[in-house]
């Protein structure tokens, strides 16, 4: 069974002037011990979207459908009883672990407070698990760390640090949003290896968010790629890189440079810009954009229809194998 | 003649009471026209600097900067020769660089107007064939920046940098806060500006990829100093720097094979303070002792070739395909 069902879930955000929709009906599951990823450009719906299972949306954001964790349905749950189930069982790291942090408060307060606060574990044992952590993130001089300020860290470092202090409680899912983003090449693939190793050694699951589709190749086991709050295209990360069928993402695809492309070759840019929402176009959210599209995209939501393992929002399907 | 030369540049930032850091040291390099050029590096080696004092927006410690055969005094208040305008800057985020209150067609035409390139009323005519030149309709002159996107909005801050009629483009990361499908549309551009109209561009990038794709020539920066040049593709093929084999190493490839890049171990040093030596060997798989005491300096190795090690001659012979940094582990 899987640990995270998540079925139809839209969230819609009221602003000024109108209610925007900014999740509209994604499913997905997350098995234990994998690395499902959500892919997409930025207004795509990505963050949103997990953030709305844990109620961290600003107010005035309504949440629909069914999140089953475990079995218990996330979004219908009591705002008390989610906080103690998503500080124990559910682990977050941001893209900025320089904001993320309080800038006063010493690493190690930061580490411990909630494993106190969820489990009221006293401070020594506390200080333990979180020199134990440090040590699995591999930080050098794990004591001395805790005595320190995020400030005092590389960005590699932070981000380390990060996910120590969102394991802190033992989550049984880890959430990453754009975990490397901020963070230069080479540092990076450490994380990445960082957390490939945590999967395996703690059979952890993992919901990673990233624009990257090189990142996605490295560590996603199943891989959903939103467009304009839809999954125009989901499955096994390994056949979905190696052989897109949505237009989109086989456009984001060939967009990208590849190392083992030729010099000089032109990058396939996609026309327009993304959708966002507020402006999101009739029917298929990415017809205007799309090369392959028929009247019916321009009025007819494409559902996300099941191919084998992989689901695909597209009517048209041009690279049908 | 390179329409642009950079010719041991240093530039230090002086700190009260403390060591001054040394963010570019002993940098030379050249542009020709119609030649892309790309910088890499990581956060923090000194490629923005670089930039900056290269178009003269930062004075240097030591060093000149040759443009168009003529000495670039640094920008200060006086005025700059009328000639200096052919080097124009791109920065990275347009959204901060375009003034959000003042129509794009306006940006565009001041420079033709301080300038005098073009008479009060043949400007808007200028402007529409810029905002054009560079991709954009004609009617995007009277809309303002907020009405574009990312990418859109790239392509205005290009053609307010085009109406000073450059030969010379710097450009500091100008992909970098744009979505993959902008970045390439941007990309395939500035080689279009590049090839038709002969402008020179100094591409600063930490993105190897996209340098990769488009650069004729690059240059790896670390830690403040220039440790590899080369044609695009020779470097890419054989980088004869462990710094750019290992940069090359950790880019993640997205074809579903599950490549799993290389982490480079350690982490950059405090340019503050950076290590004797070879600023790299603390870090690079292949140190030997030499490296701990001497300074190796950017030396050509073989045809246009540089590297700043100690093994790039042996590198350059024996293929370095082999000798892959070991992955530090996770």
């Amino acid at each position: 069974m899987s640990l995270l069902a998540v079925d139809e879930l839209r969230v819609r955000v009221a602003t000024d002037d109108r209610p925007l929709q900014i999740v509209d009906g994604v499913s997905y599951a997350v098995d234990e011990g994998r690395i499902f990823g959500i892919a997409g450009e930025s207004g795509s719906g990505k963050t949103v979207s997990v953030l709305a299972l844990m109620g961290l949306l600003p107010r005035g954001a309504s949440v629909t459908g069914t999140a089953r964790f475990e079995g218990n349905d996330l979004v219908s749950m009591p705002s008390a009883r989610l906080r103690e189930v998503c500080g124990r069982e559910i682990g977050l790291v941001f893209q900025d672990p320089l904001t993320s942090f309080h800038p006063m408060l010493s690493v190690g307060r930061q580490l411990t407070e909630h494993l106190r606060h969820h489990y009221g574990t006293s401070r020594t044992d506390a200080r333990g698990r979180a020199v134990a952590l440090l040590e699995e993130v591999r930080i050098p001089d794990p004591e001395t760390a805790l005595e320190r300020y995020p400030h005092e860290f590389s960005g590699g470092m932070r981000q380390r640090i990060a996910i120590a202090g969102a394991l802190m409680c033992e989550p049984r899912l880890l959430i990453a949003d754009e975990p490397t983003t901020a963070l230069d090449v080479t540092v990076q693939a450490g994380i990445l290896r960082l957390i490939d190793r945590l999967r395996r050694d703690r059979s952890l699951s993992v919901i990673l968010i990233t624009h990257d589709l090189g990142v996605m190749s490295a560590l996603a086991d199943d891989l959903a790629i939103f467009y304009g709050g839809r999954i125009v295209e989901d499955g096994p990360a390994e056949e979905l890189l190696a052989a897109p069928r949505h237009p989109y993402t086989r456009a984001l695809l060939e967009a990208l440079p590849h190392p083992e492309t030729a010099r000089g070759a032109p990058l396939h840019g996609i026309p327009g810009a993304p959708a966002q929402p507020g402006s999101l176009p009739s029917g298929c959210v990415f017809h205007p954009r799309c090369a392959y599209a028929i009247e019916s995209c321009r009025t007819e939501v494409p559902e996300l229809r099941r191919i084998g393992d992989r689901g695909l929002a597209c009517p048209v399907d041009p690279f049908a194998p | 003649m390179s329409a642009l030369e950079i010719r041991d540049l240093e530039v230090a930032y002086e700190r009260r009471g403390r060591d001054p850091v040394r963010a570019v040291v002993d940098a030379s390099l050249s542009l020709g026209r119609g030649e892309i050029v790309g910088l890499v590096g990581e956060s923090g080696c000194g490629k923005s600097t670089l930039a900056r004092a290269a178009v003269g927006l930062l004075r240097p410690t030591s060093g000149t900067i040759v443009f168009e055969g003529r000495e670039l005094p640094p920008l200060d208040r006086g005025a700059r020769p009328r000639e200096a305008a052919r080097l124009q800057m791109v920065f990275q985020n347009p959204y901060a660089s375009l003034n959000p209150r003042r129509r794009v067609g306006h940006q565009i035409a001041d420079a033709l107007a301080i300038l005098g390139l073009a008479g009060r009323d043949e400007r808007p005519h200028r402007t529409r064939e810029l905002l054009e030149r560079v991709g954009l309709p004609a009617a995007a002159a009277s809309r303002f920046p907020h009405e574009f996107s990312g990418g859109q909005r790239q392509r205005i801050a290009i053609a307010r940098a085009l109406a000073a009629d450059p030969s010379v483009l710097v450009l500091d990361e100008p992909l970098s806060s744009l979505d993959a499908s902008a970045q390439a549309q941007i990309a395939n551009l500035l080689v279009d500006l590049s090839h038709n109209l002969g402008l020179g561009l100094l591409l600063i990038s930490h993105d190897l990829g996209i340098v990769h794709q488009v650069a004729d020539r690059v240059c790896v920066m670390y830690l403040g100093e220039i440790v590899e040049e080369g044609a695009t593709d020779e470097v890419w093929a054989r980088p004869l720097h462990p710094y750019t084999e290992a940069l090359i190493h950790a880019i993640p490839h997205p074809d579903g094979r599950r490549f799993m890049p290389e982490a480079l171990p350690g982490e950059v040093p405090d340019p503050a303070r950076p290590p004797a030596g070879c600023r790299f060997h603390p870090r690079c798989p292949l140190a030997f002792d030499r490296c701990t005491d001497e300074h190796p300096t950017l030396e050509r190795v073989v045809d246009a070739r540089a590297a700043a090690c100690w093994l790039a001659s042996e590198r350059a012979v024996t293929s370095p395909a082999g000798t892959a940094p070991r992955a530090a582990e996770g």
